[in-house]
């Protein structure tokens, strides 16, 4: 087998931001019709590296090569000309346009300055034909999924003639059954000659769809190594530089499982249910108990965690907490019988971006005891010291703004937001998604001391093994409805859970 | 250096110093400040003084403008709070009564922080966006206005009255005082008190805010009532310096001038952070403009003109964006050309 030729190549990037080095001398390359999966912890540098090439950012040193001529682009629209077009993680659409305007927005064909609704339509309708797509090109982009918009990114990215292709974490908010016709997408257009970058922290999905991958770690290049020939447990090794057997040291859950059955109940739901959202469901959560939801995204995980959370309002059924029955009619009120939620949004729900780590974290204790009693400055130091040092947060400095943070070091100021407050039960919903491996044992090992501690956790993943590590229970959703609730013990794999999830229960 | 640069305050502080330099070279002695008979006198006095009202009504703005919202009825709310004070002076038997001018002060008052209130309620409870919710109070507030003064422009000669607007205390004029004394009170209840932060977060993220158990609602009726207010005693302030209400042209587009210290303050409009300090500065700038027209002898009929014009400058000042394009952009090329990136840069363009 020859040797293609890349179809970019960079060489010896380097890239400096004040105080530290986002890239030291990094080389990648990507061939024509393949997808390349570029891979690393947060802060490795994988953003960087993609703004560099797209133009976001100068570079200090080095060279980008696009077919064999040196390019420099002044912005992302200039990369975009080139051929290069990125989909980020979110999906940057108007969902109030139609589908067909989304694609040519910006790039509208059009005779005499007249658009020609026409020719948009059917181009539209012929690049959605070319991924397997069959959507009404003018209903508006909002009655899509997440997943379609997404999609509908895609196309947009690949009308202009696509050479490159760099999808940045476009699976994070997706489903199986989405990622898979993600997936086919991603197929369709490689079988095209696309080179396809890929960012993903799910390795399973790396190891799908990837050919190729370039590991990254600190701002430095590993290596670049074909998928096939590195295993799981080494591609780990070499993102986080050391063996990991952080994830592993966990010992396994299930035999405390009969020893939490007997602790009192704390949080007890009878036919609660929210028409629209959630069908009615029963739910005991117990002190010191971690209580699993599995199900697809959509099954209606988030929507229990919000009703018991007061942040929506149930339709019907009653709520109990701690044996007495309670009317939640705001968070604020679940706050005061020492409930607490991480949303699964956390730039949209949980940080507030301008504010510094100090006053993030000491938010909800602010909150609970209103704005005329404020919290001393030196207790303030104190809390914020012993959080950060407690959960490791990363840079420790009290006042820089939060946003500034790596997304697993918002997490861990958001949870360090509810320990100050001691919850009797605490919601998490997806604590771990889209943060590094590092960050994801140790948030996982909270879950655990908590527990031990006697608080109560109700843990919401879609990573199943996860889910099973961590939980005495589990309760299975689908389709917006409690399907089962199981007792996390010898006999619950994976694979039975999957499998619970997909019959709904019946089986 | 680059730090001072950087700080907030900078550039509106840089545009005040320039507008008082205008000032130096064109008029005599613009800086001497001098004692009358146990009163401070001079431009400088004069120019706080006069502003006074206008930084009452922006600093009650600056804190719903970092929630996020905006008050519009601001301006009707001076009117009628100047209009009732009158009102009931007028209908005391003894004008110069202490007593009776303190009741008219005080019913003033009460009467802003239930307009403000309204505002709130609006704003909370009824879910109206603000700029709509206080466009209401902002129309028929002057019609109420109107009502009270029953058309007529109400004159009135209190000596105590005069007090508030013109008269003196401590050498000082007593609108300085009340100033002083309401931003060290909305310093105290923002940053003594937890209030800022939680204004600042359900500005910078409602729904986050919300989840972390704050009740955007008590924010947003504190803050609305505190901005009623604030306008209320603007509204005395500006009716007792003419002794007299003018249901018509008290206060009248006195919040857009607000709204522009809040901004040259550099607190922003989509919410979030906000500095008092900077809204203060940004309401002296807006007073000293207005002086230095006076001054350099603009003629009226460009003053407007003139005042937008500088008010453009100050703007793009403060945007980042601007800044790194005009002034930054062309110290770096020079010296960027020696690395070796650019030159990559000039290769591929001629490839």
């Amino acid at each position: 087998m020859t040797e293609p030729v890349p179809i970019l190549q960079m060489r010896g990037i380097d890239k400096q931001f004040p105080g530290v080095k986002a890239l030291d001398g990094v080389d990648f390359r990507l061939f024509p019709g393949e997808v390349h999966a570029l891979m690393g912890e947060n802060g490795a540098g994988k953003s960087t590296l993609i703004k560099v090439l797209t133009g976001v950012y100068d570079i200090d040193a080095g060279a980008i090569e696009l077919e064999g001529r040196p390019v420099a682009f002044s912005g992302p629209l200039a990369a975009q000309q080139a051929g290069i077009s990125t989909v980020y993680q979110e999906v940057n659409l108007c969902a109030n346009l139609s589908v067909a305007e989304n694609i040519f927005i910006g790039r509208e064909p059009r005779r005499f300055g007249r658009l020609q609704w026409r020719v948009m339509r059917r181009e539209a309708e012929r690049i959605l034909a070319s991924l397997d797509l069959d959507l009404d090109v003018s209903a508006s982009l909002s009655a899509y999924s997440l997943a379609v918009q997404q999609m509908v990114a895609i196309a947009r990215a690949v009308q202009v003639d696509a050479k490159v292709l760099i999808l940045d974490e476009p699976t994070s908010s997706l489903d199986a059954g989405e990622v898979e016709r993600l997936f086919g997408v991603m197929r369709r257009l490689k079988e095209q000659g696309i080179a396809i970058l890929f960012v993903s922290h799910f390795l399973d999905q790396i190891y799908e769809i990837s050919d190729r991958m370039t590991v990254l770690r600190n701002g430095t290049l590993v290596g670049e190594y074909l998928t096939r020939d590195l295993p799981q447990v080494e591609l780990v090794g070499k993102m986080i530089g050391r063996e990991l057997a952080a994830l592993e040291s966990l010992e396994d859950r299930r035999a405390a499982a009969e020893q939490a059955d007997a602790a009192a109940p704390l949080v007890e739901a009878d036919g609660l249910g929210r028409p629209g959202a959630i069908e009615p469901f029963s739910l005991t959560v117990r002190e010191g108990e971690v209580l699993g939801l599995a199900g697809l995204l959509g099954s209606g995980r988030t929507e229990v965690a919000r009703l018991l959370f007061g942040a929506d309002h149930a339709g019907s059924g009653t709520l109990r907490v701690g044996g007495v029955p309670v009317r939640l009619r705001t968070p604020r009120a679940a706050v005061r019988h020492k409930l607490a939620y991480c949303s699964e949004d956390r730039r949209a729900e949980g940080i507030i971006p301008e504010l510094t780590v100090r006053e993030n974290l000491i938010l909800a204790l602010q909150a609970a005891r209103g704005w005329t009693r404020p919290i001393a400055r030196r207790k303030q130091d104190e809390l914020v010291e012993r959080y950060i040092k407690a959960l490791d947060i990363r840079p420790a400095d009290p006042d820089r703004p939060i946003a500034n943070l790596s997304g697993g070091n918002q997490q861990k100021v958001l949870l360090a937001r509810w320990l100050i407050l001691q919850p009797r039960l605490l919601i998490l919903d997806e604590p771990t998604r889209g943060i590094d491996v590092g960050a994801k044992a140790e948030i996982q090992r909270l879950v655990v001391e908590l527990s031990d501690g006697g608080t109560a956790v109700l843990f919401i993943s879609a990573e199943l093994e996860e889910v099973l590590r961590l939980s005495h229970k589990i309760a299975v959703l689908r389709d917006r409805r409690m399907v089962a609730e199981l007792d996390n013990d010898e006999q619950l794999t994976t694979d039975a859970l999957t499998e619970t999830i997909a019959s709904g229960g019946r089986s | 250096m680059s730090r001072l640069l950087g700080h907030r305050l900078f550039w509106p502080s840089a545009v005040l110093a320039a507008l008082l330099l205008v000032n130096v070279v064109f008029t005599n002695g613009f800086l001497n400040v001098q004692m009358k008979d146990g009163h401070l006198y001079g431009s400088l006095i004069d120019i706080v003084r006069f502003g006074a009202p206008l930084i009452l009504v922006a600093l009650g703005m600056t804190l719903v403008i970092a929630t996020g919202g905006i008050d519009l009825s601001v301006g009707s709310v001076v009117a009628i709070a100047g209009a009732l004070a009158c009102l009931r002076i007028s209908l005391l038997g003894d004008q110069n009564s202490v007593g009776g001018v303190l009741g008219a002060i005080g019913l003033a008052l009460a009467l802003s922080l239930v307009l403000g209130l309204w505002n709130g309620v609006l704003v909370t409870a009824a879910g109206i966006q603000p700029i709509i919710a206080t466009l209401i109070l902002m129309v028929a507030g002057r019609g109420l206005a109107q009502l009270i003064t029953d058309g007529q422009i109400i004159t009135i000669n209190s000596s105590p009255y005069k007090l508030i607007g013109g008269g003196y205390w401590l050498t000082l004029p007593f609108g300085i005082i009340i100033v002083a004394a309401v931003l060290a009170l909305a310093a105290f209840l923002t940053r003594r008190l937890a209030l800022g932060l939680l204004i600042e977060s359900v500005g910078g993220n409602a729904k986050a805010s919300r989840l972390a158990g704050i009740s955007a609602r008590g924010v947003l009726l504190t803050v609305y009532a505190f901005c009623g207010l604030c306008a209320g005693i603007a509204g005395l302030m500006i009716s007792s310096n003419v002794s007299s209400a003018d249901g018509n042209n008290a206060g009248l587009w006195i919040e857009l001038d607000a709204i522009l210290a809040v901004v040259i303050g550099g607190t922003s409009l989509a919410g979030g952070r906000f500095s008092l300090g900077g809204t203060v500065l940004g309401a002296l700038v807006i007073q000293t403009l207005t002086t230095t027209i006076y001054s350099i002898g603009v003629p009226p009929e460009t003053t407007l003109l003139f005042k937008a014009l500088v008010v453009t400058i100050v703007c793009l000042l403060q945007s980042p964006a601007f800044r790194a394009k005009v002034l930054h952009g062309r110290r770096r090329r020079p010296s960027a050309s020696a690395r070796p990136v650019p030159e990559e840069k000039k290769a591929s363009v001629s490839a």
